[in-house]
């Protein structure tokens, strides 16, 4: 069984007016059923207002279903005596990296989590060097983290959540507020974590580029889940994602409008070197 | 109607042992009509600049001008200032707060004084401008997706029909249509009503597709003023300064790399791709 479960999940917010009284129902999630393997990296791309957000925060017990049900590591996020260790196992990074850090000292801030979850004292130094190494900040260890750059200070809340030895971590957009060389360190340390860890990734993001190491891409669109597939897969169905309000990366875009314009190249081309072969030209 | 930034620096918590620059010793003129990118990495101080622009923050060296007027000197006029340099803050939920979206639109054209009717027109007009979808007029702020909340804060400015528009990264958080629609959008106001624009943005692709000028901030200065394809000339040092260039310029070194004779001083995808059919003969 996959380490996260969803079986016709179904939420609603309910709308209110000043007096409190039920005015709407928005359904931010539409019977969508999702299984994830331990050690899996999975994207989840859909237009503003799909549902990814409320996907992901059904998965560490932030909200809980309307109907269906969520599993995480098999136990139901409904039952109150998992709650906590739910959210130990999945841990979230969330998009602005100015809230998530509270301590005055990087490795304060790192040891926060491990604190709260009652491991000794010892063991939490080792945790915060572990996972400080692990995002390579361990040489910021001792800063405050204000200072740091947006791309240093996601990182930070990354080892913020890999010091509680979670088994999975979703990143609701990490990198829609950082710089082009930001985003890449983030991109680069959850990958390393995917690989080296073999924790498993959910990661959320509108950048297309940023999804193409990814082993399946979700594509949500009105609460529900419309598309899954590889990569390659996804990106061969341009006019699809464009009609969902999506994209592909930029060398797929290329390689599609020149496809149009006569030259013969396979759907799906992802990365540069790709086009490169396609067009005919041998390496070296 | 130029705006000009007369070596201004600006120092956050002057006075304490935190003062450090965020600004220092900018010169810049901004005329009408100009459609410019302003990058640079996290801190750099692009926030920090964008805010002096409408005098949100008074420089704590040097002057800023509006119309050839010290902003700063005693009688100018701050509120008109405000509605006529129209600021789209990098994080909408500071922005947001009244009951409802199509009340907290309404705010800005509301408080220029003009009537009821006129300013329901503009907040319609503007919600419309950024696609916001009406099922949701009527809804708190606060319950809305992060794309929705950024489309809000940018509609809010719009209805105040601003000469200088200043948009302080308007896309991170939106999806790829949204993205588009939005600068499309905003490309095309600037045809029609020759508004000047300020986009502060993280995305070179965006800055290479719509601006004809670029500056580039690093640790509160200006490194870069030129037009785009100057200034994305300088990739190693963008990099070196946590930039890049965009995505096109790389894919087609690594072409070239590759042994395939295109040129490399391209930036969007339309002239990757009339490079590319070039070398095809086709
Ligand atoms: N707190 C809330 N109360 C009521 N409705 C909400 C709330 N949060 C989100 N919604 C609504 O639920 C739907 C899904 O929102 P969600 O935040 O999950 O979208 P998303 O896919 O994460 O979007 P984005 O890409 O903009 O972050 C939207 O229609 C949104 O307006
Ligand atoms: N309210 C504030 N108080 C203190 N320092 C600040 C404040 N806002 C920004 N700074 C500092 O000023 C510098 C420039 O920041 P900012 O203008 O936000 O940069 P950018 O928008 O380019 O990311 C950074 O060193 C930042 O830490
Ligand atoms: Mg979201
Ligand atoms: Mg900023």
């Amino acid at each position: 069984m996959g380490i996260i479960q969803t079986n016709k999940l179904v939420f609603e917010y309910i709308r209110r007016d000043e007096e409190g009284n039920a005015e709407g129902i928005t359904r931010a999630v539409d019977e969508v059923d999702l299984d994830v393997k331990q050690g899996e990296f999975v994207a989840i791309l859909g237009h503003n207002g799909s549902g990814k957000s409320t996907l992901a925060k059904h998965i560490n017990a932030i909200l809980y279903p309307t109907e269906g049900t969520v599993l995480v590591d098999g136990q139901d996020t409904r039952e109150e005596a998992h709650v906590w260790e739910i959210r130990q196992k999945a841990g979230m990074v969330f998009q602005n990296p100015d809230n998530q850090i509270i301590g005055q000292v990087v490795e304060e801030d790192v040891g926060f989590g491990p604190e709260n979850m009652g491991v000794p004292t010892k063991e939490i130094w080792e945790r915060v060097e572990e996972s400080l190494k692990a995002v390579g900040m361990y040489a910021f260890r001792k800063h405050s983290p204000n200072k740091l750059s947006g791309g240093q200070k996601q990182r930070v809340s990354i080892a913020g959540v890999i010091a509680m030895h979670p088994k999975c971590i979703i990143l609701d957009e990490p990198t829609a507020m950082l710089d082009p060389n930001g985003r890449k360190e983030v991109i680069r340390v959850v990958r390393a974590l995917n690989h080296v860890e073999e924790v498993t990734i959910l990661l959320i993001t509108h950048y297309m580029e940023e999804v193409i190491y990814a082993d399946r891409v979700i594509v949500m669109d009105q609460g529900r889940a419309v598309m899954q597939g590889t990569p390659r897969e996804i990106f061969s169905q341009v006019e699809r994602l464009k009609s969902l309000r999506l994209d592909v990366p930029q060398v797929t875009m290329l390689a599609h409008s020149l496809q149009k314009k006569g030259v013969p190249l396979p759907d799906g081309i992802l990365t540069a070197e790709e086009l490169a072969d396609a067009l005919g030209y041998r390496k070296g | 109607m130029a705006i000009v930034l007369d070596h201004v620096s600006y120092i956050y918590e002057k006075d304490t042992e935190m003062a450090a620059f965020a600004l220092k010793d900018i010169c810049l003129t901004i005329p009408d009509g100009q459609f410019i990118g302003l990058i640079g990495h996290t801190g750099s101080g692009k926030s920090t600049l964008v805010q002096h622009l409408n005098g949100l923050l008074a420089p704590t060296g040097g002057h800023i001008y509006y119309n050839g007027k010290d902003i700063h000197a005693d009688g100018f006029d701050k509120k008109e200032l405000r509605s006529r340099v129209g600021l789209v803050f990098q994080y909408p939920e500071h922005q947001l707060f009244e009951v409802d979206v199509f009340t907290d639109v309404c705010f800005g054209p509301k408080n220029l004084g003009l009537s009821r009717k006129e300013t329901e027109l503009r907040a319609f007009e503007a919600l419309r401008q950024v696609g916001f979808p009406e099922e949701y007029f009527y809804q708190s702020p606060f319950d809305l997706s992060g794309g929705q909340k950024r489309r809000v804060a940018i509609a809010g400015v719009l209805a105040m029909k601003p000469d200088v528009l200043v948009l302080d990264e308007p896309t991170a958080g939106l999806d790829p249509k949204g993205r588009d629609e939005i600068l499309d959008r905003i490309a095309a106001l600037k045809a029609e009503t020759g508004i000047t624009v300020v986009l502060v943005s993280h995305s070179m692709e965006d800055i290479a597709k719509y601006v004809d000028r670029i500056i580039v901030m690093n640790r509160g200065s200006v490194l870069f003023d030129d037009v785009p394809a100057e200034v994305f000339r300088h990739d190693a040092e963008l990099e070196a300064v946590g930039l890049a260039a965009p995505q096109m310029t790389y894919i087609m070194r690594t072409l070239r790399r590759r042994g395939m004779e295109v040129g490399t001083d391209v930036t969007t995808l339309e002239e990757a791709e009339r490079e590319i059919l070039r070398v095809l003969g086709k």
